[in-house]
């Protein structure tokens, strides 16, 4: 056992500190973050995990840990500005794209040039994604596709998604589904925007009529999409022990209830809000350490089973639990909104948009299910 | 980076749990812990065990022991663990442990050796009936009479007092809290066994009356700070054991669901079993994370010790009862018997629960330690 990281590893830590100590921007300065996000590029810590052939930066496990570590300590604006293309379009063109979809998409995910949306869950087909009915028929040399997609998040400020039909009706559910990539403007989508409970508009609803598809922009072959897709989710294993921005938010709720009082006595000195803030805290701390584990057996090159549900499963209960703990730490202010709140707002937020970490990437009955079956080896329900 | 177990660590962890299935299975447990007028533990298994390095497993090679580290402990202690292994091993390596950080070369030299080879059996004296489990907690007091000290006080929660030679006592002198060496022979040392809910462990309470401790039975090295390190290491102590004993219950339960049918399938496949069995993983996979980086903080010396042994402690203090209990329960009725294994685990969780600190003491501790 030994938390040390190499001498050549700790020389790319001091490089990247060197880096945001010299360009990280202003929060207020659109030329610094333009600029900051076109020096990163260059240095390839976009796409850092991705092999050097594609234009990523070939980086180790170790390196994108301390990489993620260090940018998320000094608050720096993220790592490329691509999120869905960095997360899992580009991994999925990487394993399975054409040379042409490669050469097109793959420079341009790591410039930001736009952004991709995600089209798989539809109105009928949430958890259960492999009941997709969204149909793509072959016509010729495209895909005809109708139906329908939900809660796809920022598809009115996209350009292109990456969309999973189903093209064939036999066999089991998962192997008629075929993955396309399909840009926004097409004739015959339609997308109309969600407002979520805490009154924005990130996800929507896209409408397919007709729509043509080339056959150039199927990824993976037909019938493979749920392959592709799987695989593609699977890849970023190294945020797994990312916890630097729960440490900051637990950090953030003790500052809180030093300055808030509830009850007639000041929160911080709570004994019941003070275990909750320990409690937090260990729990970060815990997945801190099992990504570690994780990671440790990814450089001995197992293979994880599912493991990654275990710090899911925690963010998940964190997220809600840290909202409702620093609600609670404000009393008779927490049901505030606008200018009269603390932080602007920050804990509101914080209370309302969990379900965008706890529904959006399978919900926790779903990752007691994986946990369940893949590492207990219980039967499916 | 490296999180993870050598392969010299991955072989002490397969001869232990050769040993411990092949020497003592349950009902051998069960034989030896249920035999209420014997010590707890079995002298010819404690000699065995000895032979194989365990009980001396982190006393330095030149006092006779293994001289390896505490990351090494957890692996032996969480196969201890797993076969509720009943044997005073955790307290006599504690009592190694203090003398080992707060004696000085003589003590070291008395002592060590017969820990280490397990001809002496030690165990430490800390809490008091209703305190807190840390130095203010001390009310036993030290007088001063020419050299010597004369204790006089209560000590409870204390573990194989049947067993024990050596009791590592923590005394008040004046303000300053220190930690004492005294004989099971000493007088005015009264020793009392108390039955427990986990026949596993044995526990108890002594009194001191007027008990004198020579100079050279005082741990000069020990203060405040001495007995918090000491029940830190007692709480990754007992935490590792209960990582065993906690996969050992989650292993029996989920078994038991894929093969009990009822409603025509295995109870395993709904999800009011699943699901908890899940959350048991868990939990275990969490407190064991926070265990294995307490341990190794004890062995570079590193200054978050404290915090993660309270980390770890308070983790599993607040969650192994509630494994004990989903183990009981996913079972029905079977759950309930004597008979059947599952309540061992139930109350071994008890036992763990307020030693060296309960989740309240130590998530307390984690909210000070973090500022708070
Ligand atoms: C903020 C946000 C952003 C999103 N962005 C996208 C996106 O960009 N693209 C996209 O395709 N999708 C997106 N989603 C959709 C998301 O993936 C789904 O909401 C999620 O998979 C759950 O599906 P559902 O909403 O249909 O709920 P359902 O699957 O209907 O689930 C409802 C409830 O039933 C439970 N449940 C379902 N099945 C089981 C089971 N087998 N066992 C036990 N309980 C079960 C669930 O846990 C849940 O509590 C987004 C969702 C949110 C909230």
């Amino acid at each position: 056992m030994d938390f040390d990281f190499s001498p050549a590893e700790e020389a790319f830590r001091s490089e990247v500190q060197a880096f945001i100590r010299d360009h990280k921007p202003a929060p207020n300065d659109p030329e610094g973050v333009a600029n900051w996000h076109k020096q990163i590029r260059e240095k390839r810590w976009v796409g850092f995990s991705w092999p050097r052939e594609v234009g990523g930066g070939g980086g180790t496990i170790s390196q994108q840990v301390i990489l993620k570590e260090e940018m998320s300590k000094a608050k720096a604006p993220s790592l490329g500005t691509c999120f869905m293309g960095l997360a899992w379009v580009g991994p999925a063109l990487i394993e399975y794209g054409t040379e042409e979809q490669k050469q097109k998409f793959i420079p341009e995910i790591l410039d930001g040039a736009y952004q991709w949306c995600t089209g798989y869950s539809e109105p009928d087909s949430g958890s259960d994604l492999a009941s997709l009915s969204c149909k793509g028929v072959r016509e010729g040399e495209a895909y005809l596709v109708n139906g329908q997609k939900i809660w796809t998040s920022i598809a009115m400020w996209s350009k292109w998604i990456i969309l999973l039909v189903r093209t064939s009706g036999d066999g089991t559910k998962h192997e008629g589904i075929t993955c396309l990539l399909v840009p926004m403007d097409s004739d015959g989508i339609e997308v109309r925007p969600i407002k979520n409970m805490s009154g924005g508009a990130m996800f929507a609803e896209v409408f397919f009529n007709d729509v043509r598809v080339p056959l150039g922009n199927r990824l993976g072959a037909e019938g493979e999409g749920w392959k592709v897709t799987v695989s593609a989710l699977a890849h970023e294993r190294s945020s797994i022990a990312e916890v630097t921005g729960l440490q900051r938010t637990v950090e953030a709720v003790k500052e809180l209830a030093k300055r808030c009082t509830r009850n007639g006595v000041p929160s911080h000195l709570d004994p019941g809000i003070r275990a909750r803030i320990a409690r937090a805290d260990a729990k970060v701390e815990a997945m801190r350490l099992n990504g570690m584990r994780a990671l440790t057996r990814q450089l001995k090159g197992e293979t994880l089973a599912g493991e990654t549900s275990v710090n899911k499963l925690h963010r998940a209960n964190l997220e809600i639990e840290l909202g409702e703990l620093a609600l609670e730490i404000q009393g008779d202010r927490g049901p505030l909104d606008g200018a009269a709140t603390e932080e602007d707002g920050r804990w509101q937020r914080l209370a309302l948009n969990w379900p965008e970490v706890v529904i959006g990437g399978g919900t926790p009955n779903i990752q007691r299910n994986i946990i369940a079956e893949r590492i207990l080896g219980l039967p499916k329900d | 980076m490296n999180f993870g177990f050598s392969e010299e660590q991955d072989l002490l962890r397969s001869e232990a749990r050769k040993f411990l299935d092949e020497s003592c299975p349950l009902d051998e447990v069960r034989k030896i812990s249920e035999d209420a007028a014997g010590p707890g533990y079995s002298p010819e298994l404690w000699r065995q065990i000895a032979e194989l390095g365990w009980v001396g497993l982190t006393i330095p090679e030149a006092h006779g022991g293994a001289g390896l580290g505490w990351v090494d402990w957890v692996v032996v202690l969480e196969e201890a663990g797993r076969s509720l292994f009943p044997a005073p091993l955790i307290p006599t390596a504690l009592a190694a442990h203090a003398i080992e950080r707060f004696g000085n070369e003589a003590q070291h030299a008395v002592w060590l050796p017969s820990l280490a080879d397990g001809s002496a059996i030690g165990t430490v004296a800390i809490v008091e009936a209703g305190q807190a489990p840390g130095p203010a907690g001390i009310g036993l007091v030290a007088s001063r009479d020419g050299e010597s000290l004369v204790l006089s006080g209560e000590k409870v929660f204390v573990s194989d007092i049947a067993a024990a030679d050596l009791f590592v006592v923590a005394y008040r002198f004046g303000d300053s809290p220190g930690l004492a060496l005294v004989e099971r022979v000493a007088e005015g040392l009264t020793l009392e066994s108390q039955p427990g809910i986990d026949l596993t462990k044995r526990i108890g309470k002594i009194s001191l009356d007027a008990v004198r401790v020579a100079p050279e039975n005082v741990l000069d090295g020990a203060n405040g700070e001495a007995v918090s390190a000491l029940l830190d290491a007692g709480a990754v102590a007992v935490t590792a054991e209960a990582i065993g004993a906690a996969e050992a219950a989650l292993a029996l339960t989920a078994s038991y669901a894929k093969d009990r049918i009822q409603f025509g399938k295995p109870i395993a496949q709904f999800q009011g079993v699943k699901h908890p069995l899940a959350e048991m993983y868990v939990d275990i996979e969490s407190f064991k994370s926070l265990v294995y980086y307490a341990a190794w903080c004890i062995d570079e010396g590193h200054e978050d010790a404290p915090i993660a042994a309270a980390r770890a402690k308070a983790y599993a203090s607040d969650t192994f009862p509630k494994i004990g209990i989903d183990a009981v329960g996913l079972h029905g009725g079977i759950g309930y018997t004597w008979e059947y294994d599952a309540h061992l685990f139930l109350k071994r969780a008890k036992w763990v629960r307020p030693a060296f600190g309960d989740a309240d003491w130590h998530y307390e501790r984690v909210a000070q330690l973090g500022g708070l």
